[in-house]
């Protein structure tokens, strides 16, 4: 019993931080088209960001306040919708209405980032200061769970509520509901769609931006490679939950992680075969996803 | 009778005399090509060592082989359309079916070439019969999700065979003498040109073919080919499995030059570095791909080298740090290619047949800029 809540618990942990990443794919490729290759960038830079201001306040402890915690989680948020932001207004829009040349775009963002970082702070992993009741456990049905993974269940679900709001709640978010369902309309309306452009990559780029740090947390470090391995497990999801669907984002990284978790736990080594798996499965029976709308 | 390719009407107005000038500089860079391995003159800093060193060969057999490569990805992304993220799992089931017929199963060369050449087929007939029932970003993500598949079994190792993340030294004891030791780089260099050559003749081949034309159609207008009463089913799997077959061969030429695997040539990293290398060429266009895969690799295996020179380290470090990347500057000039030169590197020789000679484009462009009259300002 203490094995199965311990991995429940920590695969919807994962879960939460592969939605934190998926969110923002699914929201860009709903709305856009563009399958964004240059998200696992965001993150990296949102954990890399969270790992200089931890270094900065903790002082090179090992542990840092709560306040100082949050104030890394603030940076790496920032940091990463910064980055999104920049990214459409430099690299998307001068292609507009060329999504191939878009995803492509995006590819080589990826190398560059991926390149200046291992040329900046090296190929070394780096330590992540985080409060020091975060590397503690705490006891749930007979299993001792890493309080860093309710952490990261918390993000989650605060980040899905928040995102939900703002879609059905404000102006914007109507636009970009609308968009995603017909674009063309919408510009047609006298809506200027490019501004919602611009505030998705921001937004998606904030969530992946918290989720590198909050990757930091789970992993201990952050590193060079962080950002692309999440990326294919954040594709794999957002592919699983249909393309373009935040709801359906949710659910998919929840099973994902969930299997993932399980299927390490009886046969070492198979969870990534098992995702793929799962994903195969998916496209044959239903080539649109869970949720997905019909292209 | 030979009838002109759609893809290339630049071909159409020159006639025979053009098309045999152009054969006689093939032969002619094919020759040289051919003679690298005799010629012994230093290089500056450009190889690693002489020009007919075995270093040096390696160096460009790698070229030779990434350039064939990139052509067979090619023949997928830019003749027929499709987006594939998989190619690389043919590319490393080519490396490490036949290091593992070699080293684990101890073949001898012939038939670990025998049981290659099965897999070459039997792998991408069952691949592409399953993920060409989607398409478009459905059939990208289901091909990585195939390439994905077989970088975990590369790289986590469950059945012994593949080295995990170490990759798998090559057992010499039972291949011929001539592909072992350092001295006789030149052969694998050979090998490296042969199977550049080979797979370069028979893309031209099938592109000139009713099927190629078939394919280009595809890439155009599917449903346009369907209607025609054709299936565009059975032509996408013949294109994936052609394909794939060839960038097969090309993993096993991999293997000989390098001497061993290396689970990274299995990742969707790998994947991506083929999609970079096509672009930045010219998608879809004669040597675009080859150009593109030969500069890409030759630039990913010297920049490196070139940037511990001693001019390298006299820069300040805001400038030192990314140039000394590689994969930052390959990044940067394919990020430039793709806002400002959509058609490729080959676009700028004007040998994508959409465009006339780079001279008569520069004229026009002058042209056109004598005749631009300044908007009124607002």
């Amino acid at each position: 019993m203490s094995t199965i809540a311990l991995l429940a618990i920590t695969g919807v942990g994962l879960g939460g931080l592969y939605f934190l990443v998926a969110a923002g794919l699914a929201l860009i490729f709903g709305l856009m088209r563009v399958l964004n290759f240059a998200h696992g960038t965001f993150l990296l830079l949102g954990g890399y960001c969270a790992w200089l201001a931890g270094a900065q306040l903790a002082g090179g402890a090992a542990s840092v306040s709560n306040l100082q915690f949050v104030a890394m989680l603030g940076v790496a948020l920032a940091a990463g919708a910064a980055i999104g932001a920049l990214t459409e207004l430099v690299l998307i829009r001068p292609l507009y209405r060329r999504e191939v040349a878009q995803v492509l775009v995006t590819v080589g963002l990826a190398l560059v980032v991926g390149a200046l970082v291992i040329g900046i702070w090296g190929a070394d992993p780096r330590t992540l200061p985080a409060p020091e009741w975060m590397h503690r456990t705490t006891r749930v049905l007979g299993a001792h769970v890493p309080n860093s993974r309710f952490v990261l269940i918390g993000a989650a679900l605060l980040v899905l509520a928040g995102l939900q709001l703002f879609l059905r709640r404000t102006r914007y978010g109507l636009i970009v509901r609308a968009g995603v369902e017909n674009r063309t309309m919408v510009s047609a309306m006298g809506v200027d769609v490019r501004r919602a452009f611009t505030l998705v990559f921001a937004l998606g780029g904030a969530m992946a931006g918290l989720g590198g740090a909050l990757a930091g947390v789970y992993f201990g470090a952050v590193s060079p490679g962080l950002g692309t391995t999440l990326l294919i497990d954040a594709l794999i999801v957002v592919v699983i939950g249909g393309l373009g669907s935040i709801t359906g984002a949710a659910l998919a990284a929840l099973a994902v992680g969930l299997l993932q978790q399980f299927a390490n736990y009886y046969i070492s080594g198979i969870g990534d075969l098992a995702i793929v798996s799962l994903l195969a499965l998916v496209l044959l029976i239903r080539p649109r996803g869970m949720l997905g709308s019909p292209t | 009778m030979r009838r002109e390719s759609p893809a290339a009407p630049g071909d159409a107005p020159g006639g025979r005399a053009r098309r045999a000038f152009r054969r006689g500089i093939l032969l002619v860079v094919v020759l040289a090509l051919a003679a690298v391995p005799l010629i012994d003159v230093p290089t500056g800093g450009v190889l690693p060592d002489r020009l007919n060193a075995p270093g040096s060969l390696q160096v460009l057999g790698l070229c030779l082989v990434f350039g064939a490569l990139a052509m067979t990805y090619d023949l997928l992304f830019g003749f027929t359309g499709l987006l594939s993220f998989g190619h690389a799992l043919f590319f490393a089931a080519g490396a490490y079916t036949f290091a593992i017929a070699v080293t684990v199963l101890h073949l001898s060369g012939p038939a670990a070439f025998g049981l290659t050449l099965v897999f070459a087929l039997v792998l991408p007939l069952m691949v592409g019969a399953v993920s060409l029932r989607t398409s478009g970003i459905a059939f990208a993500m289901v091909t990585l999700a195939f390439a994905q598949a077989g970088a975990v079994i590369v790289g986590q190792d469950p059945w012994h065979a593949t080295g995990g993340e170490l990759g798998l030294g090559m057992s010499y004891a039972r291949l011929p003498q001539f592909l072992v030791g350092v001295v006789n780089t030149r052969y694998l260099y050979w090998i490296g040109l042969g199977l550049l050559i080979v797979v370069a003749g028979v893309i031209a081949w099938m592109r000139e073919s009713v099927t190629g034309r078939v394919w280009q159609a595809i890439r155009e207008n599917e449903r346009r080919v369907q209607i025609l009463g054709l299936r565009p089913y059975t032509f996408k799997l013949l294109a994936f499995m052609a394909a794939s077959f060839l960038a097969t061969m090309c993993g096993v030429a991999y293997l000989l030059l390098v001497g061993g695997t290396n689970p990274s040539i299995a990742s969707a990293e790998f994947t991506l570095t083929l999609l970079v290398m096509v672009v930045l060429g010219g998608a879809g266009t004669r040597w675009g791909a080859l150009i593109g895969g030969v500069l890409y690799s030759f630039l990913d295996q010297r920049l490196a080298g070139m940037a511990g020179s001693s001019l390298f380290s006299t820069l300040p470090s805001p400038l030192r740090v990314p140039l000394s990347q590689p994969l930052f500057i390959l990044g940067l000039i394919f990020i430039l290619v793709i806002l400002f030169r959509p058609a490729g590197i080959a676009s700028l020789f004007g040998s994508n047949g959409t465009s006339t000679h780079p001279l008569r484009r520069w004229r026009r462009w002058l042209g056109a800029r004598r005749k631009h009259v300044p908007r009124p300002t607002r």
